[in-house]
């Protein structure tokens, strides 16, 4: 997967990369238990300092989306993330009212919305309901 | 943890004139400094005093723990250089060079260097006169690592570059981060480039260190918050974390650092239209922090031309 760095927007360059790699296991580019590059290979292919990447990393292994193997690298984990459901929840409804105040800003109907929301649901890997709780 | 550099109070004068105003800054050892200001604002001056080029007319500085005004060789020979607009001799050639240069280092790593030289395409034997800008800092790049330095100063190196030689230095400097322990401190006007390779920025503005933190710290506390009224803006009280104020049009745009309760109160008190609040990019934080206050630019009234 490609990450890359957009300098023009006001998100620090960490957490840029924090989202690309959890946008990118969402949907399923990312498997689980696949190696990441390390460090060192991120940091010479982005030209950013090894410091930036290595703090993305650790921001994401502290969320239990990836686990580092000493010697071996940093992988995808395999289960859902370690951050308790309510906290989860209240991200996810923070990102949720975003969407609604675009869609409502730029003239949609609730209906038109959920449509579109059916259609692209099937680009992402969903774990099974029995599991996310 | 050590520090590489420690700086206490600096002052310097031209004439009467204070270019460098009461700066003390510590960079910590293996910590990437990124120290950003406008022309003049006083950041290569900092950086003479520190290796001896200017005397400092107040306060005190130590590089790898020596005193600058007692730097001996030993510690020299730690410490790589890269002056502004990399001047070299113009009638020797690469090859040359590294020889003259490596006489002052107890450390040479000449396989380095030459790899270097080989990496960005430079013939050894080419004269410095005949090579674009972008070669010369390539090989004042080059002369700059080939000692192995711990501390690494460099002013301007990316400056009249362009974008594909800048991208390849960046990458160079990049390299040389990881080798651990190893403290980089360099001057740019060119703000992704800093935020892609400093831990640390430092901004100044008129001979002052107006910001010293982690890069990644100082995107996130920074706020730009828009006011819109209807009729008359008013001024914004001076308060804690007020970076720069200004009017367009109807609205007041404000920059805050750390924006709180505090701050949101004022803003209230205002009684404005609608508040906006938004992430500021790098470029935008370090404009606000360096204009200093501007005045409302003149409303530009003209007659619709008629066709």
């Amino acid at each position: 997967m490609e990450l890359a760095i957009n300098p023009t927007t006001g998100v620090p360059i960490y957490l840029q990369l924090a989202e690309q790699i959890r946008a990118g296991i969402a949907r399923g580019k990312l498997r689980p238990d696949q190696r990441l590059l390390s460090v060192r290979e991120l940091s010479q292919q982005l030209v950013v300092n090894p410091n930036t990447i290595a703090r993305a990393y650790t921001e994401l292994e502290r969320e239990g989306v990836l686990y580092t193997r000493p010697g071996l690298g940093v992988f995808v984990a395999r289960s859902a993330p370690a951050l308790p459901k309510k906290i989860r929840r209240e991200r996810l409804l923070g990102g949720l009212d975003r969407l609604l105040v675009e869609a409502v800003g730029l003239g949609f109907s609730a209906d038109e919305l959920m449509e579109l929301v059916h259609e692209r649901v099937k680009q992402y890997q969903w774990i099974d309901s029995a599991r996310a709780s | 943890m050590t520090n590489s550099i420690e700086i206490d109070g600096l002052v310097k004068h031209y004439g009467t004139r204070r270019v460098v105003n009461q700066v003390t800054l510590r960079v910590p050892a293996g910590c990437v400094y990124g120290f950003l200001g406008r022309n003049g604002a006083g950041k290569s001056t900092l950086i003479k005093m520190l290796l001896g080029m200017v005397q400092p007319d107040a306060g005190t500085a130590r590089l790898l723990g020596d005193d600058i005004h007692a730097l001996g060789p030993e510690t020299r020979a730690r410490i790589a250089y890269l002056a502004e607009g990399h001047p070299l001799y113009r009638a020797l050639s690469v090859a040359e060079t590294a020889r003259f240069t490596r006489q002052f280092y107890a450390i040479w790593h000449q396989r380095f260097f030459d790899e270097i030289v080989d990496h960005f395409a430079i013939s050894p034997r080419a004269k410095i006169g005949q090579l674009s800008n972008g070669q010369r800092a390539q090989v004042s790049l080059a002369l700059a690592l080939a000692p192995d330095p711990e501390l690494l100063i460099l002013d301007d190196p990316t400056l009249g570059l362009d974008t594909v030689v800048r991208r390849d230095f960046l990458e160079s400097l990049i390299h040389l981060i990881q080798r651990k322990g190893r403290t980089i401190l360099f001057s740019s006007h060119i703000l992704g480039d800093v935020e892609r390779v400093a831990d640390r920025i430092g901004i100044m503005a008129d001979g002052v260190l107006r910001v010293d933190c982690p890069t990644d710290h100082f995107k996130e506390s920074l706020r730009r918050v828009v006011l819109a009224f209807v009729g008359d803006v008013p001024r914004f009280p001076a308060c804690p974390g007020l970076v720069s104020q200004r009017q367009l049009g109807g609205k007041l745009e404000l920059v805050f650092i750390d924006y709180g309760d505090t701050q949101r109160e004022l803003v209230a008190a205002l009684d404005p239209v609608t508040v906006e609040e938004l992430a500021l990019n790098l470029e935008d934080a370090f404009i606000a922090y360096t204009r200093g206050e501007s005045r409302p630019l003149p409303n530009l009234e003209w007659e619709p031309i008629v066709c």
